[in-house]
């Protein structure tokens, strides 16, 4: 049984992966279709972003994490390199948490 | 670049491990738990499928962790040949697709240049996942919490700052903030997986705007009412797949 779910799983995952590469090239695809692909990953990945910055299942993550992410995203906003905001961003959580916020 | 990656991979060594530790708690054999990290790799779906198919519901463990991962057909169109020209790249290219190597890709310019970003953060943080996973199995409970490090927040915000410079774009802008609201507010009524799929209506949208008004210059063609509807249907189908 735990064989045939991680199979599944792993053709499923790998059929969503392969199919969008390899359809690239058979779907001849007009201008602004190309144009709107990036737009519909940004989109994709804002709401990825979003949803894991804000919300634990289907709840309020708490505030320790959003507060992270937000000094992380400032960080970025004023040119930080890069380590420095995923640093900053996990220490704060990490701070917060060991003060107790939740 | 290589320092970017190497950031975010030591984040993911130790959610990696936490997946072991978890995975192994909740009763599985090490040999699935190291096979899912290295032909699933999809660290949400593998955390979700661990903690369903140990409630006894393998099916539910199936159907979500797939609508988890829809996302990446998307993914993979826009990147297309950025994974490279033959056919081995992009087998093997597709396996290696993760949000983060996504992003890191997307955040440098076409061509060659995004094409080495892809793989060397997909290669990366392949080796990242699997070699937390094998010490999370080896560690078991000492791995210890990825949250107590603040690590939750590490990968929003480092996803955040490589989408930051193609935000400046006021169309991507509105399609990515309206796409992430609709993602939050119906994340506490719908299936983990589906809000991050209705950030899709952005562009959906924004392509059946464009198509109603055609831009300007010469090139621009007359649109006909039978390529509107086809439009339509086709921004149906992206906002559904």
């Amino acid at each position: 049984m735990l064989i045939a779910v991680i199979v599944a799983l792993a053709v499923g995952t790998y059929a969503f992966r392969v199919s969008g590469v390899l359809l690239r090239d058979r779907l001849d695809l007009p201008t602004w279709a190309r144009q709107l692909l990036p737009v519909a990953a940004a989109a994709l990945l804002a709401a990825l972003a979003a949803t894991a910055a804000l919300t634990e299942g289907a709840a309020f993550a708490g505030w320790a994490r959003p507060t992270g992410v937000l000094v992380g995203v400032v960080l970025a906003w004023r040119r930080a390199p890069f380590v420095l905001v995923v640093v900053a961003a996990a220490g704060t959580t990490a701070l917060l948490r060991l003060l107790g916020v939740p | 670049m290589l320092r970017d990656v190497a950031a975010i991979g030591a984040a993911i060594v130790a959610v990696g491990a936490s997946f072991g530790a978890v995975a192994v708690a909740a009763g599985l054999p090490v040999w699935a738990v190291i096979a899912m990290s290295l032909f699933v790799y999809a660290g949400g779906a593998q955390f979700m499928a661990v903690g369903l198919a140990a409630a006894g519901n393998p099916m539910a463990a199936v159907l979500a962790g797939l609508l988890l991962n829809a996302r990446h057909l998307p993914f993979g169109l826009t990147l297309g040949d950025s994974l490279g020209r033959r056919l081995w790249q992009r087998l093997l290219g597709s396996h290696l697709m993760t949000d983060e190597a996504t992003a890191f890709a997307l955040a440098r310019p076409a061509g060659e240049v995004r094409h080495r970003a892809f793989w060397l953060a997909g290669t990366l943080l392949f080796v990242a996942w699997n070699a937390g996973t094998v010490l999370g199995v080896l560690a078991g409970g000492v791995a210890g919490d990825p949250a107590t490090l603040g690590l939750d927040a590490a990968f929003p915000a480092g996803l955040i700052a490589l989408l930051l410079p193609t935000l400046r774009d006021p169309d991507t802008r509105r399609a990515a903030l309206g796409g992430a609201a609709l993602a939050v507010l119906t994340t506490p009524v719908l299936p983990a997986g589906l809000p991050v799929l209705l950030a899709l209506a952005g562009p959906a949208l924004l392509a059946v705007h464009r198509l109603r008004r055609p831009p300007a210059p010469p090139t621009a063609q007359v649109v006909e009412p039978e390529n509107e509807a086809h439009a339509v249907r086709a921004g149906r189908q992206e906002s559904s797949c």
